[in-house]
């Protein structure tokens, strides 16, 4: 036995409620995110992320309440983004009760921010996000595979590679690894840049953007090397449950934790 | 022990409060469970409370060097001489022996023989921290697991980079694997230890918390 592979749903939050983008229509609020937590508990997920998509100053309380409240009511792990640019909002969202802290666009424009993070509260505490998009290959991004920001509209010039090995070197304990190009399209993660990013680190990675069908985190676990498949949609919507995923990949024969 | 009939009162958790990382979400689950939780370091509320919880994340040297500066290196000790149930989580097991190599070599409580060690593995493919869900095998008869039916829904949650050897003395009352076998669980007598989660851990971590809470 070995430690299993995990299911990790993401719940992005607006002002208090879970919400979702949707192509042409903007962000659709779809409820309450104790009650989407504790649900997702209760089908077995292995771990949460709530992903504070304003992070803008009035709606910080708000979702700082949802942290404590979320805290209070699961018996899982989660993890907190979004608006975590510094040793003081990484210290109020760990003692709301997250149990890590994920940094994405900050830790790009201040890497030093992961280094700090791990030293103050253990690199298991610090994951980084990174939105990766497909590019030619060039002298400067040599995977392929270029790191952009603030939801993909920024390039930065780095490529992925060099920036998720300096980032373990720096301290994170973990890799959000989000494909940008297959976010929301639901046909299956990017396994080669998967691949290639676990293979690069010596940290678990979390693979996500494109999960559809259960057979897409078993492909991501297996080809992709991932520690753990990220979702959204495909639970959210109610397509499936993450008892139905867990089954399926069981099936396939990925070892996952199968609740009763 | 309580003044009132349990019926009336519910049973006191101290929860022992030495600024180790998320103690909250222990108390968070001892209450979701009907139980009085109070993240302390007051000897008198510890010696009052029915049961105590040495939980924590943290590196052993702070660790060890806040115990020993509000005295809960005594209280523990208190605690677990006076017969009451005393669960050591995650660090709050690690300390509870001789030694470990974390820091550069910290001196523990040495309430149980043997050390802790940082896991040495040579497979690439195994990382550290040990961080995540892993199946567990409890002893045969563990109290603690009693409620554990199904052996194949055991697994519950880790984060740490260190792990315990203790000495062969020492009852070990569960295991996993990360590259090795290696012990995960301790009991003596009230004294019980586990390097896992409950907390964190789905039902499975609810129940052991409620075996441990019934008197287990």
């Amino acid at each position: 036995m070995a430690l299993l592979k995990r299911v990790i749903v993401c719940l992005d939050v607006r002002r208090g409620q879970v919400t979702k983008g949707i192509k042409f229509q903007g962000n659709v609020d779809l409820g309450d995110p104790v009650e989407y937590a504790v649900r997702y508990d209760e089908q077995g997920v292995d771990e949460l992320v709530f992903y504070d998509i304003t992070a803008s100053a009035e709606d910080r309380n708000l979702f700082l309440d949802v942290v404590e409240n979320v805290a209070a009511s699961i018996r899982i792990p989660f993890s907190v983004g979004g608006g975590i640019d510094s040793l003081d909002t990484m210290r109020t969202v760990l003692l709301a009760g997250a149990e890590k802290v994920s940094l994405n666009s900050p830790a790009v424009r201040n890497p030093d921010l992961l280094g700090q993070g791990a030293a103050a509260f253990g690199a298991q505490c610090v994951v980084l996000g990174v939105d990766a998009k497909k590019v030619e290959r060039t002298t400067e991004i040599p995977s392929g595979y270029e790191v952009v920001i603030q939801g993909g509209r920024t390039p930065t010039g780095k490529d992925v590679l060099q920036w998720v090995t300096e980032a373990e070197d720096r301290g994170a304990g973990e890799i959000c690894l989000n494909a940008i190009d297959t976010d929301g399209v639901r046909d299956g993660y990017e396994l080669e840049l998967t691949r290639m990013v676990a293979d690069a680190v010596r940290i678990p990675v979390i693979a996500s953007g494109g999960g559809g069908e259960p057979e897409h985190l078993t492909e991501a676990v297996t080809t992709g090397g991932a520690d753990a498949a990220l979702v959204a949609s495909m639970v959210h919507y109610g397509d499936y449950t993450v008892g139905e995923i867990k089954t399926a990949m069981a099936a396939d024969g990925v070892a996952v934790r199968i609740t009763a | 022990m309580s003044q009132h009939p349990a019926t009336l009162t519910p049973m006191s958790v101290a929860i022992l409060d030495y600024n180790a990382g998320n103690v909250t979400s222990v108390a968070h689950a001892v209450r979701r469970l009907g139980y009085e939780a109070e993240i302390t370091h007051d000897h008198d509320t510890i010696r009052n409370a029915d049961h105590v919880i040495f939980p924590g994340v943290g590196a052993a040297a702070t660790c060890m060097s806040v115990v020993r500066e509000r005295g809960l290196d005594i209280a523990l000790k208190d605690a677990v001489d006076s017969g009451k149930p005393v669960f050591g989580i995650c660090v709050g097991m690690q300390l509870l022996f001789d030694h470990s190599d974390e820091d550069g070599g910290v001196e523990c409580l040495g309430l149980l023989p043997g050390r802790v060690r940082r896991f040495e593995l040579d497979d690439p493919s195994l990382k550290v921290p040990h961080m995540g869900w892993n199946p567990v095998t409890f002893a045969e008869g563990e109290p603690i697991a009693k409620s554990l039916v199904d052996a194949s829904d055991t697994a519950c949650y880790f984060v740490h980079s260190y792990y315990c050897d203790p000495d062969p003395s020492v009852d070990v009352i569960a295991t996993t694997d990360h590259g090795h076998p290696f012990c995960v669980g301790v009991r003596k007598d009230n004294l019980v230890a586990l390097q896992c989660h409950p907390e964190k851990s789905g039902p499975v971590g609810m129940s052991i918390l409620t075996a441990f809470l019934e008197g287990s």
